[in-house]
């Protein structure tokens, strides 16, 4: 009896670290987003798609037979928060890479922190400096594009209609004061003039008399720079002013929102650079990125009832980017680095990423479609 | 000739962003009368009368002249649950914790619409047509008519309010001395619950007015409030005319400073208006320094 009880216990014993053999055969990574705070709008979309394609994976097997798991933790948009997080999943959790931080503000707080831990860190913020300069930042990576090439890809549309002459109107916060940078710059390069440089604050409820003002500048186009509600007051404004310059707005209100917000009226004619995932049913048919687009936002409407966002599109990204980074090179942090730097012509929903070891974005211009919208829709700029 | 068209734009955008100050502004007045009280919440009810409106109409798919009443009416009982909850029990404190408690009650009526309904913005209809009107080079929505024309009626009715009705009078009387008020047989209590009721009512009615316009979500308020305190301030937290003049002479203020001088200085603008009144006339513009007698 007592050799029984033995036996029964040595094999539970056995049993427990068979399966925990298996748990440890799991791979890991870890999530960093602010789901709520004032950039849960960036981090609830990033949390659920990435829980999302986790849960796909293991689905359909896993990574080379072995299981995926995401450890997600909420920032809060804090970024002290941030990087005590990162040293749990790092310390704690013993991640592989990590997948966030959603703001740029608590990318360049954490990826001190995983450079010198050599953990990948797959930002899904915005800002040029996360990546750069390039030989600081061997581990860290991003997946929404550089500001600066939006800028690009409007000032080349706007170089090809015969437009000199440009008024700039942008939001006095962290994107609008990037962009306001960019197109200052971008503009003197390509010989631009900028006529009229105004700004708003990101609640201001009238910007009549910055549009007055420029009416008066004779500029031959207007370029806004901000996300809502901001842009979709002015484009009411610009109505209410009768002002028929054309009209330039920024890939951050590429989302129907703001044509409901300014109304279809109001909005008829404003010019955007779009991310893909917005106007994926105007691409034309060979486009690489329009299949994986309509599955992604099918799958995310079927999971949570609304549309699939760019900002969910950016930790689509990094997932397919990190996934992809294991099958081709394995599973220790520093050949997921290797595998993520080599990646070449991965598509995906931000764009189609080519990584370089002096490019750790991965996106150019081909990133963004410049739209027009028309009856409420969204039509593509030859 | 550009010049002369430009200004007339700048003043008529400044008057109709005025206007709206100048109704959340005399709601601050209401409650300081009544209760010595700042109430921070007063920007609350703004941002509700605005996503109530939109709420009904969405959800109940009421048509907007049937939503703007009952959002109204809807606020208004925030407006007096606030009240009975969180300041009448505690009518003994002093007016410095009454004025946190209002700062927390805004906090938490911000976060439950948050909760309750969502981060994002959104637009309401205009009440009527969005085709501009042109006056002598400038132009104006058919909104800013209906804006100016409510605010224009709301004053009055406070006005009549306040000067001809036995509430009225009774809420002054408490104004100048809750003691002698209440020994004259005039019930304190109710009427800070009333104004209260007449904060929010006005104060969502603002929100509602202006959500065609700017927009709105669950938070808007802040922003209003503030603006809404400083006309207040410059109209030496008068419940009548001084506070309106207060809230125009905000709006113009900032919509030429941002034409004619720079756009990044807006908000400044308003808030340095604010110091300066504090510091060189704390009565307001137009009040006179108050006497305390011993």
């Amino acid at each position: 009896m007592k050799k029984l009880v033995m036996v029964c216990s040595m094999a539970a014993v056995l049993l427990c670290s068979a399966t925990m053999a298996l748990a440890a055969g799991t791979i890991k990574i870890g999530g960093l987003f602010s789901v709520t705070g004032p950039a849960s709008f960036l981090g609830e979309p990033e949390k659920k798609t990435l829980e999302m394609l986790v849960a796909d994976l293991n689905a359909k097997g896993g990574i080379n037979g072995q299981k995926l798991e995401a450890v997600i933790y909420d920032t809060a948009g804090d970024a002290t928060k941030a990087v005590q997080l990162a040293t749990k999943l790092i310390k704690n959790d013993k991640v592989v890479a990590i997948i966030g931080p959603s703001t740029t503000g608590e990318s360049m707080a954490v990826l001190a922190l995983t450079e010198k831990e050599k953990i990948p860190l797959i930002s899904c913020a915005a800002g040029i400096k996360i990546t750069e300069p390039a030989k600081d930042r061997k581990f860290t990576f991003k997946t929404p594009a550089n500001d600066h090439v939006a800028v690009e890809k409007i000032l080349q549309y706007a170089a090809k209609v015969k437009q000199k002459n440009l008024a700039i109107l942008t939001v006095t916060d962290g994107f609008g004061a990037s962009g306001r940078e960019q197109l200052k710059v971008s503009a003197a390069q390509k010989g631009f003039k900028i006529v009229a440089d105004e700004t708003y604050g990101p609640k201001d409820t009238d910007m009549t008399p910055q549009l007055t003002k420029i009416r008066s500048s004779k500029a031959d186009a207007i370029i806004c720079w901000g996300t809502n509600p901001g842009p979709a007051i002015i484009t009411k404004n610009i109505k209410q002013l009768g002002i028929k310059t054309p009209v330039y707005m920024s890939h951050g209100v590429a989302s129907k929102k703001y044509i409901e917000l300014a109304s279809p009226a109001a909005a008829e004619g404003i010019m955007l650079p779009a991310g893909k995932l917005a106007v994926y049913d105007a691409l034309p048919k060979n486009d690489p990125q329009q299949k994986l687009l309509r599955e992604y936002d099918a799958a995310y409407k079927k999971a949570h009832g609304v549309e699939a966002s760019t900002f969910g599109g950016y930790a689509y990204d990094a997932f397919l980017l990190v996934t992809n980074a294991i099958k081709t090179k394995g599973v220790t942090p520093a050949q997921i680095r290797d595998g993520l730097e080599q990646t070449k012509k991965l598509v995906s929903v931000s764009g189609v990423f080519n990584m370089a070891a002096t490019d750790h974005n991965g996106l150019d211009l081909s990133a963004f479609e410049m739209v027009k919208i028309h009856k409420g829709d969204w039509s593509i700029l030859k | 000739m550009e010049l002369g068209n430009q200004l007339l734009q700048y003043l008529l955008s400044g008057l109709s962003t005025g206007a709206i100050y100048a109704l959340i502004g005399i709601g601050f007045s209401i409650i300081y009368n009544a209760t010595g009280i700042i109430n921070f919440a007063q920007g609350e009810f703004v941002m509700l009368g605005g996503m109530l409106t939109l709420f009904l109409m969405e959800t109940l798919k009421l048509p907007l002249w049937a939503a703007i009443p009952l959002a109204v009416l809807l606020a208004t009982l925030v407006g007096l649950l606030f009240e009975r909850l969180a300041i009448r029990p505690l009518r003994k404190a002093s007016p410095i914790s009454l004025v946190i408690i209002t700062i927390g009650g805004s906090i938490l009526i911000r976060g439950l619409s948050m909760l309750i309904w969502d981060k994002d913005t959104h637009a309401l209809p205009p009440f009527s047509s969005e085709e501009p009107i042109m006056i002598a080079g400038a132009t104006v929505l058919p909104q800013h008519f209906w804006i100016l024309g409510i605010t224009v009626v709301l004053i009055g009715l406070n006005k009549w309010f306040f000067s001809h009705t036995i509430s009225g009078k009774a809420m002054r009387a408490c104004s100048y001395n809750p003691r002698a008020a209440g020994l004259v047989g005039i019930d304190v209590r109710r009427m800070v619950l009333l104004s209260f009721v007449i904060s929010a009512a006005m104060g969502s009615l603002a929100g509602i007015i202006v959500a065609p316009l700017t927009m709105t979500s669950y938070d808007v308020g802040v922003m209003l409030g503030l603006k809404g305190f400083c006309a207040a301030i410059i109209g030496g937290m008068s419940s009548g005319i001084p506070t309106v003049i207060g809230g125009l002479i905000l709006g113009v203020l900032e919509s030429l400073g941002a034409g004619l001088i720079s756009s990044g200085y807006k908000d400044a603008i308003a808030f340095v208006i604010l110091l300066l009144i504090l510091f060189i006339r704390p009565q307001g513009l137009f009040g006179k320094p108050e006497s305390e007698r011993v």
